[in-house]
Parts: structure tokens; sequence; C-alpha cells
């Protein structure tokens, strides 16, 4: 929270990079992306659309934080990165291949939530193991030294803490010196040394050009390490761009108080429509009683909507002004999570 | 797709293959759960109904310890594989090291051979275990080449057993994966004529043998000692091929649409 309450107040909304091609402009520079999803739709065959044109490139030597709620598609996006799963539509490269090719995953570390299995296998061996997998892997004293797990070599990966089993994970992926690492949720479970340990090190090995992409649930570290912010929701990206660009989203340009992100929630009963609510000062959102946010219509609308505004006394002087027959008009602050949420057209 | 041939290099493959059969062999052996009784059982349920009761028995002119020597060989096999490959899939996929592996450069098939060979070198040491207590205490004569004929046919008759693991595993959750591979496990032994002799059983239970791979391979397995038994070596062949092909087939469909819905 704290970050957030430091915010610059300057950031003026009117350069929000809310569109999702903007994700390719920063890296157009490079002529051979180190690893992209292009056009990507994933429909599983129990129906459920996890990713809806979703398009994502990787350029060498960037961090890239994939932010969104849970079940945004944020670790589908990362599975069909992986090659563990096939899209129903687009492209999915990997150092210009396809993912599932020996030759791209010899180039890639993984990091994934593995769960409280009672593994019988010592550190030392399975970071062996892995090393095993690839050509020219990364020297066994450095992985441990990276990963921090001096001393803890010869415990059985059922005798370590949470925090340890992510610092296990994370010399796994190391393993194999990668140009590219995906890191699921790599510091969940860490206390703050650790995690700013494992920073120091994903800043040095982007510093080396290697290319990072992590999926976070922490807009703090987000905040702290990436280069970019991608924030997916409803298996698309919604917005992409520095923290800086990011987190201005929720703040207003000239608001007084830029806590939580400066955004507030009016719900109320309207008889304004679409259009005109979506002109009101500040709305990055609206959700109507139908759950629609996405209409163009100007027809009335009917029962309770939600604006989110990062401009609310500006917003609501209007509201007022405009409908006189406005009723059960509630202002509220949205959480943090919630703020993204709102961002993320929740 | 110069890099290409790297993944095809054999001597590549081969090294990890050995490292992951190595880790595979031990990580079975530090699993006291599995490594005691999976060796354990067949090894006390010899000693007390090969070796201890039926002491001066015999059937059909055979000594019991020399009878039942086949019987615990298949009995011991059939749970390494079967905990071992079952059961430790099972729990290497629930907790998310499978699909680690599988997004690593490893082969996909070295992991699965590494877990198949573990469960042959388990069943040969249980195989071996057995053997050692039939030839001190239970007085049986057993030449070199039927210890050997044994051997081979623990190696090869763990591969329909693994097969029907690997499906076990792709099906069940891992917290299920125990307690369907015993529910599995004792009436196949049972059934298959493991504990006691097919012609003691029920008419009924003998036809529905032959569905079950125990009691080909049983079958088998006393033909290598030159023991009597029912039906030819071919039709044993058969009931193992065809057993292991419709596992095979099974578990293919199940990975298919494990990796659909993930």
């Amino acid at each position: 929270m704290s970050l957030v309450l430091e915010m610059p107040e300057a950031a003026a909304t009117s350069s929000l990079p809310t569109a999702a091609t903007n994700t390719t402009e920063a890296t157009s520079t490079i002529a051979e992306p180190v690893a992209s999803l292009s056009h990507i739709a994933k429909r599983y065959a129990n129906g459920v659309v996890a990713l809806d044109g979703l398009s994502l490139t990787l350029a060498r030597g960037e961090i890239v934080a994939l932010l969104g709620p849970n079940g945004a598609g944020k670790s589908t996006a990362v599975k069909l990165l992986l090659g563990l799963s096939a899209p129903t539509a687009g492209q999915v490269r990997i150092f210009g291949r396809d993912p599932r090719d020996t030759a791209a995953r010899l180039r890639t570390g993984v990091m994934l939530q593995v769960g409280k299995s009672p593994d019988m296998l010592r550190v030392r061996e399975q970071i062996q193991i892995f090393r095993g997998y690839y050509p020219a892997p990364m020297a066994y004293a450095e992985i441990v030294r990276a990963a921090g797990l001096e001393g803890i070599e010869e415990r059985t990966f059922g005798q370590l803490s949470g925090g340890q089993r992510q610092r296990m994970l994370f010399a796994l992926a190391l393993a194999g010196d990668p140009d590219l690492l995906f890191l699921d949720e790599p510091t969940v479970g860490l206390d703050i040394e650790a995690r700013r340990a494992m920073w120091a090190t994903l800043r040095s090995l982007a510093a080396r050009g290697k290319t990072i992409l992590l999926t976070t649930h922490y807009l703090e570290e987000a905040d702290a390490l990436a280069h970019r912010i991608v924030v997916v929701d409803k298996g698309t990206v919604v917005c992409s761009g520095t923290p800086t660009e990011v987190k201005s989203l929720g703040v207003a340009a000239g608001s007084a108080q830029p806590s939580a992100l400066g955004l507030k929630l009016i719900r109320c009963v309207t008889a304004l429509g679409e259009e005109r609510l979506r002109a009101l000062p500040g709305v990055v959102n609206l959700a109507l009683p139908d759950g629609r946010t996405d209409g163009r219509t100007d027809r009335l609308t009917e029962g309770l909507i939600t604006l989110t505004t990062a401009r609310p006394e500006a917003a609501l002087r209007e509201l007022l002004a405009l409908d006189p027959t406005l009723h059960s008009l509630e202002v509220a602050s949205p959480a943090l999570e919630d703020a993204f949420l709102a961002l993320t057209g929740k | 797709m110069s890099t290409a041939a790297l993944s095809l290099d054999p001597r590549r493959n081969l090294r990890i293959l050995f490292t992951e059969t190595r880790y595979e062999f031990i990580r079975l052996l530090r699993t006291r759960s599995f490594s005691l009784s999976v060796i354990g059982f067949p090894v006390i349920f010899y000693i007390f109904f090969g070796l201890i009761m039926n002491r001066h028995e015999s059937i059909q002119g055979v000594a019991v310890a020399r009878y039942m020597l086949a019987g615990y060989a298949v009995f011991g096999m059939v749970g390494a594989a079967l905990f071992g490959i079952g059961v430790g899939l099972a729990s290497e996929l629930g907790a998310g090291w499978l699909e680690l592996k599988r997004a690593s450069p490893m082969p996909p098939l070295a992991y699965l051979l590494a877990k198949c060979i573990s469960a042959m070198a388990f069943g040969v040491v249980i195989v071996c275990l057995l053997t050692l207590l039939a030839v001190t205490v239970g007085g049986v004569a057993l030449s070199p080449l039927e210890f050997a004929r044994m051997v081979g046919l623990t190696v090869a008759g763990v591969v329909p057993f693994a097969c029907l693991g690997m499906l076990l595993a792709l099906r069940v959750p891992f917290s299920a994966a125990p307690g369907i591979a015993n529910m599995l496990y004792l009436p196949m032994s049972f059934l298959g004529g493991l504990w006691v002799p097919m012609q003691f059983l029920p008419h009924i239970l003998q036809k529905l043998a032959l569905f079950l791979p125990t009691y080909h391979l049983n079958q088998l397995m006393l033909g290598a000692f030159g023991l009597p038994g029912v039906g030819s070596t071919f039709s044993h062949w058969s009931g193992l091929l065809g057993f292991t092909l419709l596992m095979l087939g099974l578990a293919a469909l199940a990975f298919r649409s494990l990796e659909q819905n993930s």
C-alpha cells in the first residue's frame, strides 16, 4: 500500500496505455522477440474460454510481470508458452520455435507451483537432475548461491519449509542457465529478506540479457521488479506499460487524495444512458446491471450501475446535476485489489 | 534445426535416462511406505504360507515352497509396478512435479522408462530375496536357468502392470491412488491364483482369471519352473500383450483428455 501512497500525482490520465496493442511498441526495436503469443484463443474441452485474443511479446533482457485476478488467464498463458497446452487459435513462439521443441526448452527455465508432496530427493540431487537436462548448465555452486540454498542442500524436498521450497524450485529454473525464465508466483511464502534477494538475482539476470516473465499477485513485486506490467483479465490484455504508467491508471490527474489509487466506486440507479455515464470525469469502468461493461449504445440503463472513477467529486457533481431522478446513491473506496479489478473491468 | 539433432542425441538421452532411473530408485528406496511394504509383504507372506505352514504338503506332486515361489514372485513384482508407477506417478502428477518436468527439456520417455526400470529393479530384488529364502530355508532346488527365467519374466512382467499403473495415475487423484491400487492389487492377486493355486478356485473364477494379467504371468512363471499349469504359453503371452495394449490405449486417451482440460 505504501508504494501506492508515494505515487507522484503528476501522472496524467490522458496518457493511459489502455490498449492491448501497445504491448508490442516497447519491443519494436528488436527484430526477433524472445517469446510471443499472437492472437491466442484458448477454449477448454468443457467450453470454458480461458484466453480470448491475447497477444504478448517478450523482448531480450526485459522483466515482464503478468498481473491479474484469479482465473484471468495468467496461468493458461504461461502453460501455452511452456508448450504444456496447445492454443485453440493463434500462434505461440519461443525463440522463433514451437514451444514444445527441445531446442526451445533447452534455453528456457521454468518455476511452477509444486505442492506438498513428501518428496524424498535431496535439494542437491534435484538440482543435479535438472542440470543434467541441459548441455551447458549453470555451475552448481552458482545455482546454490543465487537461490540462497546454502546449508540446506542435503535436505529432502519434504523437509523444506514453504520458502525454502520456493527457493529450490527457483534453483531448478536456473539450472540450465536459460535465456528465458518463466516464474509462476516466485516469491509466494518467502520472507521479505528472501524476496529481496530473489529480486536482486532476477535483476542481475535481466542485466545479463536474460528475459523473465513472472506472474504475481503482488503489485509491489511487479512495481519493484518489472520493466513492464501486463494486466490480464477475462483472457485478454487490458493494459500494459511501465509500472508507473499502469499505476497511473488509478491516480487522478489533479486528485486531492491519492489514497487507494484515487479510485472510487459510485453505485446508483440513474436514468442516464451509457454514453453519457462514460463521459463523466475520470471514469475508468462502468458496470451495467446486466453485467455488461462494453456496451456502446446510448439506451437507458435500468437498475443499479457501478461507475469506477478516478475523479469522484467531479463525477458526482455532474451526475447529480444531469439526473434529478438519481437514487440509491452509494460511494465506496475500492481496496487496492479491487482497484485493480476495476482496471481489469470487473 | 541444427539443435533439433541435439534432442535426438542418443548419448544425451541415455545419460538422462540413467540419472532419472538412479534417482527414481533412490527416491523409492527412501520412501519407506513404499519400499518396506512392497518388499515386506511378499517376503512375509511367502515365509508364512510357503515355508512355515503347509510345510510337508505338496501341490500336484510339487512341494508347496517351490510352487508358491512362483506366485509370490509375481505378487511382489506386481506390487512394485503398481505402487511404484501408479502411486508414484499420481503423486508427482497431483503435486505439479510432472508439469515442471514436462516443461523442462527432459525427454518424456526417459521419465517413464526410469519409473519402469526402477519397478523392475524392485521386482528383481524381491525375487532374489524370495529365492534366497526358498533355497536356504525351504530346501527348494532351483537351477541357474530356472532362476534366470524367473528374473527375465519379472523384468518383462512389469510392463503390463506399469501400463495399468500409468492409467491409474492419470485417472485417479493422488489422495485416492493408494487405496485404488490396493483394490486392484489384492483381488487381482487372489483371483489370478497367486496365493491359492488356480485349480483350487471355483470354476467360475477360473474363467474370470482369463482376463487377469496376474493369472497369465503366474502361469508363465510356473512354466519357467517346469511346473504344471493351465493353458498354453502362447495364450498367456497373448493375454499379457492384449492387456498391455488395452492399458496403453486407455492411458493415451486419459492423457489426451487431461491435456485438453488443463
